[in-house]
Formats: C-alpha cells, structure tokens, sequence
C-alpha cells in the first residue's frame, strides 16, 4: 500500500449516557472533529482530526468528553518509538519539513528538578513575608563600574550618570511572542497584565499593533532579522529595545510565520504581503562579526538618544559564554538567553528538539564567566526557556540571572494545553490564530486577569522562598549559588552549575 | 396616613431604580457556543437536571433566549426588560406584569391567553410562543430567585454579564 | 387639581396609571357605564366560547384603585358635558367636577340600515353583555346555525367561538376576501381553508340585505344575491367607530372621532381624548385617523395621563397593528400591508403546504406594512422598523431569511435599539 493515512495520536472517549447531544463540541471545535447526525440525534467524533488540544473536554456541560492517548502501539522499540515511526510516514507522505510549535518535548534532563533550594534553620533565621517588606524590585539594564558620590552638600549628591534601566515591580517577565503567531487579544492580555503588575512583555519580531502602543511604557520592542515592522515610531514606542539573533527553540534559523497566519492586519503591522509566509532569515543580513553588532546597538542608541536599555536576545548554544561576553562588551544593556526548552509559533522539529543547550547550563556558565572578566555589572542577563514555576524562577535568578521570561507558561495561563498545533492557526483558545472567529474566544479581560494571578501567585511563592532562606531582597539572591545544591547530578553538572552536591556543607 | 404611606411608597419605588440589574450584551466576546442556550432550557426544565432535561423531558424544555449567529457575529439575545416596555402596553390580560424588586418584566402563565400582541410589539423579538403545548407566550424571566441568571453565570468568555444599569 | 376620566377601558386605565405615577394627591374619578370592575374587550369571545372565565378578563386588580385612591363610578352614563362649568351630568343626575378630564369612551359597533335588525336573536359583539346575552340565547333556543354578517376582526372571532360551540356558521362577507382591511388575498386564503376545515362557510363579495322572522326571533337572512340562509342567529360585524356622541352639540372638534393634538388635547383646553374615540397621529400616512387598537390606545392614554398631570409627553404616533389567532394559526399584520398605489415594493414568502406566508411592503426601501401568518417568530422588529423608519437597502435581501434577526441589522441600530429604555445590544 502506497498511500496512508497520518497515523492517530488522540482517541476521543464520548460517555454515551452524559452526553446529551448539545452540539457545543460540534461548534467549538475549528478541526471539524465532532459533527451531529440529526437522524439519530447523536454526536460522533473523528478522532484522527483531534490535536489534543482539549478544548472540547473543557466546555461541555456535562463532562461527557475524555481525550485519551491512542492505545494502538506499535511493537515495543526503545530504538524506533511510536513519534519516530509517525514522523518518517509524515515526511514519506508530503516530502516536507515537519514543523511543530511550542517548546522541546523530549526527554533531556531537567536540571532544575535537580536542584534544591536552602532554607533557614537556627543559624541566621528565616524571614516572615507576610510580615516584614521583601523586596522584588528589580533592574534590567547597565549598572555602573563604581559609584561617585559628592559629599560636599547638605544632602549627599550621586554623581556618576546612571545608564537607562527598566525598573520591574519582580522579576519576572513576559517572553517574546510576536503578533502574528499570537491573536491581537492574546497581545492586549500580556501588554495589560504588564501594566498592572508592573514588569513588560515583548514584541518578538511581529511589529506593534497600533492598537498596542497605548501600553507603550511596559513594552520591550524586538528587531529581529526580518525587521518586520521597525520604523522610527516603533523604536520610540519600546520602552526598551531588543535584537533577536536567536531564539532557544530553533537556534540558527529564522523566525517563521505560515501564510495561514498572515492575515490583512498582521500584513499592515509587519509591513509584509498578505497570505505569504513570513520567513525571517537566518542571520540579521548587516549583522556579520561582533564589530557588526556592536555597530547595530549603537545606532539605535544613537537613533534613541541613548534613552533606553537596548540588548540582545540569543538562543542558548555551545559557547554561549564567549558569545556573551562579547555582546557584554560590544555594548549590551542587558542579555537575553533563551535556552532548548523556548517555545515558538512555528519551528522544524528537528531543530527545536535538537539544537541548543538547557538553559540551567546556560546561565551558570555565563554568569560565572562575565564575573571572573570583572564586567558582570555591564549588562542584566535575563533567562528564559521553559521556566515553569517560581521555584524555576528562583533557581535562575540564583544560578545568576537578573530575571527571567516566561512564555509558555504566560500561554497556559491564558488557556493553552500545549497542543503544539501553533503552526496551523486553528488554536482553539483563540491564542495562536489570526482567524476572528476564533479569536473572540480570548476575552482579555479575563486573560489579563489571570496572567495577573500568575504573576502575583509566583511573586508570592518567591517571596515565601526567600524568606525562608533568610534573604529579604531578591538582589541578594542573584548569582548566589551558596542557596543551591544539586540532587542526582554528576561531577561535571555540578562543575558547571557551579553548585556543591546536596549533604555538603558551606 | 395614607399621605405617609404613598410617599414611602415612591420612595421605595425610585430606590429600586437605581439598583436594577440587567443583563449587558458584548457580542465581540460571543464565541457561539451556545452554552447560555443549553442552561437557560436546564433551568426552564422540570427536572432543572441537565442530563434529564435533554434526554428525559417531553416535551422538550424551551430555552428563553435566542442566540443569533451570522458569519462571524454572535450574541444571545433575552429580554431587555425595558423600562418603557411595549410589551406591558400591549398585554390584554394584565398577564405581563413588572415584578417589584428587581423591575424585570414577568408573565403570569395563568392569565395569558397566547394573544400574542406582545410578540407584535417587542421590538428586540424576543417574545416566542410556547412550544411545549401551552397556549401562552415564553420570555426570559431574569431567573427570578436565582443569584445571577445562568446564562450569564455559564457564559465560559464573559461575553454577557450582568451589572447594574448605569 | 380634579381627574376625570369618562370610560374605564384600556386607555382610560393606562391613563389612570401615568397620571397616578406623577400626582399621587389631586382627587382621581372613573366614570364606567359598565357594571364591572375592568375586562379586556377582545377577550370577549373567549368568554362565548367558554374558553375563559369571567373573572380572568379582568386586567387592572381592584386593589389598584384602592391604593391609588382612584374613585371608580360604575354603571352610570355620562349623559351631558358643560364645557363652560367644566362638569359632567351622570345618568343618574350627579354631577361630576372636572379641572381636566380625558374622554375615553371607546368604539361603538356600526349597524347596517337592514330590516329586521331589531329582532330577537341580533347582536352586535363588541361588550361583555354581548357575550353573556349571545350565550344565553343560544342555549335557551337551541341555536344550531348561526350567520355572521362580516368577515372582519371581530366577525371572525366571533365565528370561531360559535364554531367551538358546535354551531354551524355562515360568514358574510362583502369584499373578495376576509380581513380585507388587513389582510392581502394570500394571507386571506390561508384563513378561509382553515375556517372551511372547521366546518365554517364563507360567501365572498355578498351582504344581507333583511333578517327574516318566525315568533319574532331571527329565522333566516336574505342575500344580495336574493338568496336565503338559515339563521337562528345573527351576529352583525361590520366594524366600529368612535363613540362621541357625548361631545355632539360642544364646540370640541371632531372628525370621524375627536380630534386631538400630539399632546392627547382636544380643541379645547384641558379636555383630552384617547383610544378607540379619538383621531391622532398616524405614523404612515401622516394623518390623523381612529386606529382602534389595544397598543395603540394603551400608549394613547399614557400621553394623556401624563400631560393631564402635568408632565409634558408627545405622543410618537402609531399606526395599524393586529394579533389574532384563528384555528391555531397565529396571524400578525402591521402597517399598510397592502397599499394600492404605485411606488410600493413587496416581498413575499407563500409556502402553501405548512401554511406559512410572510409579506413586507416597502416604500423608498423602508417597510411600512409586514403580514405575517402562521410563523410569527420576531414579528416585532418589523414593527420597530417601521416605527423608526429605518432603511432597509443595505439588508433587504435578508428581511425575508429563517434567519433574520437583530444580527441583520446595522450595528450602530442594534447597538442603540431603544435609547434609554432598554439595554445596548
């Protein structure tokens, strides 16, 4: 047999006796797997269409739909798995790139999952924080070598010129996603939650609505290598300004937006035909050496006048520490890094699964090596890649990074199951789609205010964290790898972490 | 006495003006799911159990709102409850009446005879007859007695809500 | 400051209500030459037919007046109104007192100049003794075949009681179809099969010209045609016009009915007229004409009451509307639903089998008349789009569809449907 159909990864389980035919499913769903036969009165699903994406299970009113895994197996490989196998039908079938959005689902070691925090016990007590002022305040920008003070007045006078910084009410911020792979509400619900918790959210490279530029104060602007959308307004609007080389889900390529997805008002903001993929290209084409970038961060400090942090995001890869250094030292306000673990909208499998290195890694290198060169205070270092709680984000900061993104998990809170559909433009959330049927289903007043409850429930947990490390200021966490130990790791993980195992002492 | 009683009497009548509560449509969060539908009937159902309501009940039980769809748009349409309501006007049996705490308008079912006039009038149309074998009308009662009408507490996008008149 | 009100049917109720709303203090008096409470008059031939009782037509409770300190006079006519002394002459010599005073006296049923129109077994059918007195003749003489002279509202209401009361009945119609007033040939067809399915008998552009006798009571009717028809009883149809013979002799101007302004007042000050009696506004055709219509005079005395009392409202207008049921199938009609000139534009949907037919007529893309029978669903934005006027271009096509719904509609309409009153959509 020649021609096969993909093979089915979700079986829809419909409880006959809860099911009471409302049709809701039959509505809701924007891959047609459900329909309603009226001469039976009965709903039936074709689960070969589902991608999981547990819309469906969520909105009926009587909990009649299960999503379960396909129990169909294949004999039992440890070499050649079920995804394997799938994967080679696919590309046998259509000859193309198999894409895929979101983050990397496989199996590497998590090593935040390896790493224990420290706590108070006796010696230097823990800190109460409903009690006593615990300070999340953080700083993204260039800090000086040393300070000048002039004592010579009544009131003592700083005298060093303080570069621009982004102040954060906590260090948590939301990741790049660009408009376009994301619907103008999901844009809105970031921007808005920004705003009320007091931290920013990026553009990523889809340009900025002009819908959006009213949030401009809590907005970090992208110039990726596409360009898309950077004019002089747009520059002005960010209240700072980001260079994206890479990205942690696909490293060394492009941004990439399906045609699907561009529609007349993502056309409009990205300056870009309609209905045409948007592919960014690999490299930023006047970017060639580190000479290059450090030309391209000055002229937009230049074309700023010199009023905004301006940095540069990269994907984390093998010699991320020399590369950071060098971008330290080419002019960068702040660092990005995004590790293996970064979702996207759209990427080939192949190089979201493969290429990178995990951010824990990643972060512990780079802060160590920035402070052995003496320029650690030149530029913030902000972790992002699949960062999934505040004890992942406590881990960052204290492995030595000033804050963190996060964008997959800004995404769960808005409603996404991680379905890794993105590409298709058929989110069913009304997340990662352009088309406005769906994306009325993203109220942003409801978004914006569950992003808040995330971020006010991890800033919480933080704080519960520190207090109970004796620590009442997250600056005095940063790059402080004392709190940490590693649990199950090997010599050489913890070489590189830069943590001592767990059972040792100071 | 009397002049006591009619002056609390308006007093009483203005107050509860000011706090009514209605049901504020913003059809650019309508999904059309159609869920407000399916609880509007559960609650207008004999049983009030939703799986008894569609597979047990005959005849079957009548949702009280109309969700309209066209391309893209949708919203569910109930009554409007309106302050200068045609339908009170037009009612020739004193069936439709202004219930006095929350200033929706209700219909007695005893008293409507299924003139109809009220249908003729309602400019929103959101007056039926009554499919379930009564010679009456049926409307959306605000879910008199309920906290909250259950279209609005089920809408899953805040896509009706219900707030004080302003 | 002194009430009056003459009549105590909707509009004289609705008038009560909104001057109470205003002035809970200044003396209120009704004046009824009826013995009840209230009753609904359309429901009258629910009451014949034994569909309803007697004490469900009443639609205003007596604990309203009682609240509302309403002095309700009833089964005393009034007979004289001084406009000079500014009072009224009762039936039974009182006198009654007025500063303002609303002239709700109704209709009157028209009666033709036929011979035998005096006879035992003749009714007009327009109060609830009609009813009582019709009742108790059919059961004292065993009436078994009835002719209705009239294929009108009321004629044919009428019928269908008589029908439910296993009568057989003879309808006489003068023009080519019933409900002519109303109704087109195609609403009318549908009509006529189902009253035919009943057992009921229609003649068409016929008219009695003598009710015949035997003992004195009515025996048969005599055709135009000259042919005769068995008739125990007799119930005239014809229609109604307004009641004003209280105003004959003063200077209050009258037309067809009493003349009144946009604000309900008469020609002469702090008289006002509301319902079937009076001639105002009509929103189509510009005029002023009787439109003897519940809604119509309910919001009628709604103005009325309300400028009686001081606050000023000006009434918007209406125009024909009609609900009626008959032999299960809903009908409604509002507007001019067929008007004769050219520069009309009509839409149709006739599907014969259901029955269902719906009919928009169009005049510079604004609909001015809507029928609708057997499907009624949302009849009521027609009518609010024809109050508004609204231009219809830019969605006629859909004015017709399953479909059709505020969804159709303009946004920045729908959003603003009823400024104030209602909420925004």
């Amino acid at each position: 047999m020649a021609k096969r159909p993909p093979p089915t990864e979700f079986i829809i389980e419909r409880d006959d006796e809860k099911c009471i035919a409302c049709q809701v499913c039959v509505r809701m769903c924007s891959n047609d797997v459900h329909s309603y036969d009226a001469q039976t009165d009965t709903v039936f699903s074709d689960s070969g269409k589902c991608v999981g994406c547990h819309f469906c299970e969520t909105i009926c009113p009587t909990g009649a739909i299960t999503i379960g895994r396909n129990p169909s197996e294949f004999k039992l490989n440890a070499n050649w798995n079920a995804q394997v196998i799938k994967n080679i039908i696919k590309q046998a079938e259509t000859g193309g790139v198999l894409l895929t959005g979101m983050g990397c689902d496989k199996p590497y070691p998590i090593y935040w999952d390896h790493i224990v925090l420290n706590a108070s016990q006796v010696t230097n007590p823990s800190i109460d924080p409903l009690r006593e002022p615990m300070e999340l305040c953080t700083y993204i920008g260039r800090k000086p070598d040393k300070l000048e003070i002039d004592y010579s007045k009544k009131e003592p006078q700083l005298k060093t010129k303080l570069n621009p910084q982004l102040k954060l009410e906590t260090p948590i911020l939301f990741s790049a996603m660009s408009y376009g792979s994301i619907s103008l509400n999901a844009c809105k619900s970031l921007a808005r939650a920004a705003g009320e918790i007091g931290t920013f959210y990026n553009t990523g490279e889809g340009g900025l609505h002009k819908e959006l530029y009213k949030y401009s104060p809590n907005t970090i602007v992208q110039v990726a290598s596409g360009r898309f959308g950077v004019h002089k307004e747009y520059l002005e609007a960010g209240a700072a300004i980001e260079i994206k080389i890479g990205q942690g889900a696909k490293p060394g390529i492009g941004g990439h937006l399906p045609g699907e997805k561009v529609s007349e008002e993502i056309s409009s903001t990205r300056m870009i035909p309609q209905g045409t993929d948007a592919l960014s290209p690999a490299p930023h084409h006047d970017i060639y050496s580190i000479e290059d970038l450090k030309q391209l961060i000055y002229a937009l400090k230049e074309a700023t006048r010199y009023n905004k942090p301006v940095g540069v995001k990269i994907a984390a890869v093998h010699n991320v520490a020399p590369i950071v250094s060098g971008i330290v030292r080419a002019g960068a306000d702040f660092v990005a890094i995004d590790g293996i673990r970064g979702g996207t909208g759209a990427a080939p499998t192949v190089v979201r699964d493969n290429v990178g290195i995990p951010i824990e890694l990643a972060i512990a290198v780079v802060d160590q090596r920035l402070r052995e060169e003496g320029i650690r205070n030149q530029a913030s270092i902000i972790a992002a890649g699949g960062l999934r709680n505040s004890a992942d984000v406590i881990k960052a900061i204290a492995l030595g990074a000033d804050a963190v993104y996060i964008g997959t998990a800004a995404l769960v809170a808005m409603g996404c199951s991680l379905c890794q559909s993105c590409y298709t433009g058929k989110c069913n959330w009304g997340i990662a789609t352009q088309d406005p049927y769906l994306t009325k289903r993203l109220n942003p007043d409801i978004a914006t205010q569950r992003l808040v409850n995330l971020l006010r429930a991890w800033s919480l947990e933080i704080k519960e964290m520190l207090g109970g490390m004796g620590i009442n200021a997250i600056e005095s966490l940063r790059g402080n790898r004392e709190q940490l130990r590693g649990v199950g790791l090997s010599d050489t993980d913890l070489k590189l972490l830069g943590i001592k195992p767990a059972g040792e002492a100071w | 006495m009397k002049k006591i009683k009619n002056q609390i009497s308006k007093i009483k009548n203005s107050g509860y003006k000011a706090k009514l509560k209605r049901i504020i449509i913003r059809e650019e969060y309508c999904m059309g799911c159609r869920l407000c539908e399916v609880y509007c009937l559960v609650q207008h159902s004999r049983t009030k159990n939703i799986i008894k309501a569609y597979k047990g009940e005959y005849p079957k039980p009548q949702p009280r709102l109309i969700v309209e769809e066209k391309g893209q748009i949708s919203f569910a349409l109930q009554c409007r409850h309106c302050e200068d309501a045609p339908c009170l006007e037009a009612c020739i049996t004193g069936a439709m009446y202004r219930d006095e705490k929350t200033g929706a308008i209700l219909c007695e079912e005893n008293k409507c005879v299924g003139c109809w006039m009220c249908i003729m009038v309602c400019p929103f149309g959101v007056i039926d007859r009554n499919r379930e074998g009564k010679k009456v009308i049926s409307k959306c009662d605000l879910c008199i007695g309920e906290e909250i009408p259950v279209c609005v507490k089920n809408c899953p996008n805040e896509a009706i809500v219900y707030e004080e008149k302003k | 400051m002194n009430y009056a009100i003459i009549g105590n049917g909707p509009s004289a109720i609705s008038a009560m209500r909104a001057i109470r709303e205003v002035d809970l203090r200044s003396k209120l008096t009704v004046i009824s030459d009826e013995p009840y409470l209230n009753y609904s008059r359309p429901l009258i031939s629910y009451l014949l037919s034994k569909r309803i009782e007697k004490d469900k037509m009443v639609y205003c409770p007596e604990d309203f007046y009682k609240e509302n300190q309403v002095q309700l006079i009833l089964n005393k006519k009034a007979n004289k109104l001084d406009i000079k002394k500014k009072n009224i002459t009762l039936s039974n010599r009182q006198i009654i007192p007025f500063d303002k005073l609303l002239i709700a006296t109704g209709g009157a049923p028209i009666i033709p100049e036929v011979k035998g129109r005096d006879l035992f077994g003749v009714f007009t059918f327009t109060k609830l003794q009609d009813a009582e007195e019709i009742a108790r003749y059919i059961r004292y003489n065993k009436v078994k075949e009835a002719v209705v002279v009239g294929g009108g509202l009321i004629g044919l209401k009428a019928a269908e009681a008589l029908i439910e009361l296993k009568i057989k009945v003879t309808i006489v119609e003068l023009a080519d179809r019933i409900l002519s007033t109303t109704f087109d040939k195609n609403a009318s067809s549908i009509i006529e099969r189902a009253l035919e399915k009943v057992g009921g008998k229609l003649l068409i552009n016929n008219t009695i010209v003598e009710i015949k006798s035997k003992d004195k009571k009515a025996s048969e009717v005599v055709l135009r045609d000259k042919r005769r028809i068995r008739a125990e009883l007799v119930i005239v149809a014809i229609g109604v016009r307004p009641e004003i013979e209280l105003v004959k002799g003063t200077p209050i101007k009258t037309n067809k009915g009493i003349l009144v302004d946009n604000f309900m007042q008469t020609s002469i000050k702090d008289i006002y007229a509301a319902g079937d009696c009076c001639e105002a506004k009509d929103l189509l055709l510009g005029i002023s004409r009787p439109i003897a219509i519940w809604p119509v005079a309910t919001s009628q005395g709604k103005v009325a009451g309300y400028n009686m009392a001081g606050v000023k409202k000006e009434y918007s207008g209406s125009f024909t509307m009609n609900s009626m049921e008959l032999c299960g199938i809903p009908t409604i009609s509002v507007g001019q639903t067929y008007p004769e000139r050219k520069g009309y534009e009509v839409l149709e949907h006739f599907d014969k089998d259901k029955p269902i037919y719906k009919r928009i007529v169009l005049r510079d893309n604004r609909i001015v008349g809507a029928i609708f029978v057997g499907e009624i669903e949302r009849a009521g934005i027609y009518t609010g789009l024809i109050k508004d006027r609204v231009d219809t271009e830019s969605f006629k096509e859909y004015l017709l569809k399953e479909d059709f719904g505020l969804i159709i509609l303009p946004k920045e309409y729908r959003k603003h449907l009823v400024t104030g009153a209602g909420i925004e959509v």
